[in-house]
C-alpha cells in the first residue's frame, strides 16, 4: 500500500482557486438570471411566467402584437428617444461649460460657489418634486416634455466629473491658442471639446442612461398617454389588477435595448465616466 | 481682446469666467436652490391643494400622530441599514476576487456581474416582481434544492416583501460599488499582497487588514451615495407593490409616502414638505456620521 501524498503546498493553492470561480460563477450567473428570464418569459404566456416556466414558449408573436396593440409604440419610443437625447445633449453643454469655467478661471467667490453646487449632490428629489410640480403647473408645462427637461440639465454631477477632468486638460494649448488670438468661446469649442472628447462620450453615456431610465420625475408630470416613455408605459402595464407578464415582458425588452446597446458599445467610456467622481 | 483693453487682464478673467458658469448656476438656482428653500416654507403650510393656510409647527405635531409616516420612517431606516452592509460586503469580496491575479474569464465575469447597473429601475423591478411570485421561478428553485417546504409570498407577507425589496436593490448596485473597489484595487501595488502571503497571511486577514484600510476612501465614497440613494427609495416599491407600498405598508418608504400624499390622493403639499425635510436631515446627519467616523479613525 502506497502512503496518501501529504498536500503539497501546490494543492493548496489551487484549491482557493477554484472556490474563486465557483463564487464568481455563481454572482455572474445571479447578474445575468433577470435578462435571460426576461428573453425566456418574451416568448411564454403570462399564466406560464408567473408559475415559473424556464423553458421557451411560442407566445412570442402573441405578446409583440398584444403590446402594439396596447401601446403606440413608435409614439412611446420617440417621447423616450426625444427627452433622453434632448436631455443628454443640454446637460453636456451646459455642464461642461460650467466645469471648465470653474477649473480654468478660477477666483475665491467662484471656488465657494462651487462648493455650494457639490453640497447640492446631496438634496433629495423628494425635497424639490412638490415645488417644481407647482412651478411647472403655474408655467403651464405638466405633461410637456419641456418640463422633464428643465430640472434636470444643470446637473451637479456632471459638472463635477467635468471639472475634474479638466484638470488634465493641458494649459499650453490653451495659452498657445490665445496668442493665435481665439476667444474664449472658440478655445472651449475647437481645442478643449476635440481634446477632452473622451471625457464627453464617457459623460453621454452615463447621462443617456439616466435619463433613458428616469422614473418619478416623468410619473409626476407626464399624465397623459401621448406624452409618456417607455419606462412609464412598462410601470403601468405591471402594476394593472391583472397585469399580462408576457406583454411586460416585451416592454422591458425595449426599454432595456436601448441602455444594453449603448453600455455593450461604450462599456469602456461608461466605466470611466463613473469612476470619474472618484479620481 | 477688447475686454482686456477696457478693464484689464483681471476683468477679462472674471467675465469669462462667470459667462462659462452662468447657464449652469441659472439653471440650479432656479431648479434646486429656489425649490429646496420653498419645500422648506411649504412644510409651515397646511391644507388641501392650493388653497394653502399657515401651521406653524402644525406638520411636525402631525407627524409624531401619523402612523404611516413611523412606518414609512421604519422601513426606509431598516432598508438602507440591512441592505447598504450587506451590499458593501458583498462588492468588496467580488472586487477582490475579480483582483485574483492570472484570473480566467476576468473580463466575462466582471461585465456579468456589472451588467445589472445598466437595467432600469423600473424593468428590474418588473422582472423581480414575475420573477418572485408565488408559484414562480424562484420559489420553485429554492423548493427544488429543499431550502424551503412551501412557498413564500414574497410580496404578500410583510416580512418577505421587505426581504425581497432588500434582495432586489442588492442584485442591481452590487456590481456598481464592485466596480468602483476594483478599480482602486488596482491601483495598489500587487507585491503588498505577496508579502504577507509569503509571510503566511491567510486570505481572509489580507482581506480584513490590507484590501479593507487602503480602500478607505472608496469605501467611505460610496457607502454614503448607497445610503443617500436607500433613503430616497422609490421606483422598486413602487413598481413592485403597484404603487402601494403593501403588503399593509410592509415596505412603504418615505419618498413613495411623499408621492401619494402628494400626488395619489388630493394633495397636501405642506405635509409632505414636511416629510421631504425629514429625508434631508436624515441624508445630512448620516452624510456628516460617516464623514466623521471616517475621519475619526484615521
Amino acid at each position: 500500500m502506497r502512503p496518501t501524498p501529504v498536500p503539497s503546498a501546490r494543492t493548496w493553492r489551487i484549491l482557493p482557486g477554484a472556490a474563486t470561480y465557483i463564487a464568481l460563477s455563481i454572482a455572474a450567473f445571479v447578474s445575468v438570471f433577470p435578462f435571460l428570464w426576461m428573453l425566456i418569459s418574451s416568448t411564454n404566456t403570462s399564466i406560464d411566467i408567473i408559475k415559473g416556466k424556464t423553458s421557451f414558449g411560442d407566445a412570442f408573436s402573441t405578446n409583440v402584437a398584444n403590446f402594439f396593440t396596447l401601446v403606440d409604440v413608435p409614439l412611446v419610443f420617440w417621447n423616450s428617444a426625444k427627452v433622453a437625447i434632448l436631455t443628454t445633449l443640454l446637460t453636456i453643454a451646459v455642464s461642461s461649460l460650467a466645469g471648465y469655467g470653474f477649473e480654468m478661471f478660477r477666483s475665491r467667490m467662484r471656488d465657494r460657489i462651487y462648493s455650494l453646487v457639490l453640497l447640492t449632490l446631496m438634496v433629495p428629489f423628494a425635497a424639490l418634486m412638490i415645488p417644481l410640480f407647482m412651478m411647472m403647473g403655474k408655467a403651464g408645462l405638466i405633461n410637456t416634455h419641456i418640463a422633464i427637461l428643465l430640472p434636470t440639465i444643470a446637473s451637479a454631477f456632471i459638472i463635477f466629473y467635468f471639472r475634474q477632468s479638466t484638470k488634465a486638460f493641458p494649459t499650453e494649448l490653451r495659452d498657445a491658442a490665445k496668442v493665435d488670438g481665439l476667444k474664449e468661446w472658440q478655445i472651449f469649442l475647437y481645442i478643449y471639446v476635440p481634446v477632452m472628447r473622451s471625457t464627453f462620450a464617457a459623460a453621454f453615456v452615463i447621462v443617456f442612461m439616466t435619463s433613458w431610465n428616469n422614473y418619478l420625475w416623468p410619473l409626476i408630470v407626464l399624465q397623459s398617454n401621448e406624452t409618456k416613455t417607455i419606462t412609464l408605459v412598462v410601470s403601468s402595464l405591471a402594476s394593472a389588477y391583472y397585469p399580462d407578464f408576457g406583454v411586460v415582458m416585451i416592454g422591458t425588452i425595449l426599454a432595456t435595448l436601448p441602455t444594453l446597446l449603448v453600455f455593450f458599445i461604450m462599456q469602456r467610456q461608461f466605466v470611466q465616466g463613473m469612476l470619474g467622481s472618484v479620481k | 481682446m477688447a475686454l482686456a483693453k477696457t478693464g484689464g487682464l483681471k476683468r477679462y478673467y472674471d467675465v469669462n469666467g462667470w459667462l462659462f458658469i452662468a447657464p449652469a448656476l441659472a439653471l440650479i438656482g432656479i431648479f434646486l436652490i429656489y425649490p429646496i428653500f420653498r419645500s422648506l416654507f411649504l412644510s409651515f403650510y397646511s391644507g388641501k391643494g392650493m388653497m394653502l393656510k399657515f401651521a406653524g409647527f402644525g406638520n411636525i405635531t402631525r407627524l409624531s400622530n401619523d402612523p404611516v409616516f413611523l412606518k414609512a420612517l421604519i422601513n426606509t431606516t431598516t432598508f438602507f441599514v440591512i441592505q447598504v452592509p450587506i451590499m458593501i460586503v458583498l462588492a468588496l469580496m467580488l472586487a477582490s476576487l475579480l483582483n485574483t491575479d492570472k484570473l480566467k474569464f476576468a473580463g466575462f465575469f466582471r461585465t456579468a456581474i456589472f451588467l445589472p447597473c445598466v437595467a432600469s429601475l423600473v424593468a428590474y423591478s418588473v422582472l423581480f416582481k414575475s420573477m418572485f411570485s408565488v408559484d414562480g421561478v424562484i420559489n420553485q428553485a429554492l423548493m427544488a434544492v429543499g431550502l424551503i417546504g412551501t412557498p413564500i409570498g414574497w410580496l404578500t407577507e410583510p416580512f418577505w416583501a421587505k426581504v425581497l425589496v432588500i434582495l432586489a436593490i442588492t442584485w442591481r448596485w452590487t456590481g456598481y460599488n464592485m466596480i468602483f473597489y476594483l478599480a482602486a484595487l488596482q491601483n495598489i501595488d500587487k507585491s503588498i499582497y505577496e508579502a504577507a502571503r509569503i509571510d503566511g497571511v491567510p486570505a481572509w486577514a489580507r482581506f480584513v487588514h490590507l484590501t479593507i484600510p487602503m480602500l478607505k476612501p472608496v469605501i467611505l465614497f460610496t457607502t454614503i451615495i448607497s445610503t443617500i440613494g436607500t433613503i430616497q427609495l422609490f421606483d422598486e416599491v413602487y413598481n413592485l407593490t403597484e404603487g402601494k407600498g403593501g403588503p399593509a405598508d410592509a415596505t412603504i418608504t418615505l419618498s413613495l409616502y411623499i408621492y401619494n400624499l402628494t400626488f395619489r390622493f388630493m394633495p397636501s403639499f405642506g405635509y409632505a414638505a414636511t416629510i421631504s425635510y425629514v429625508i434631508v436631515l436624515m441624508v445630512a446627519v448620516l452624510s456628516f456620521l460617516q464623514f466623521y467616523a471616517a475621519r475619526d479613525r484615521s
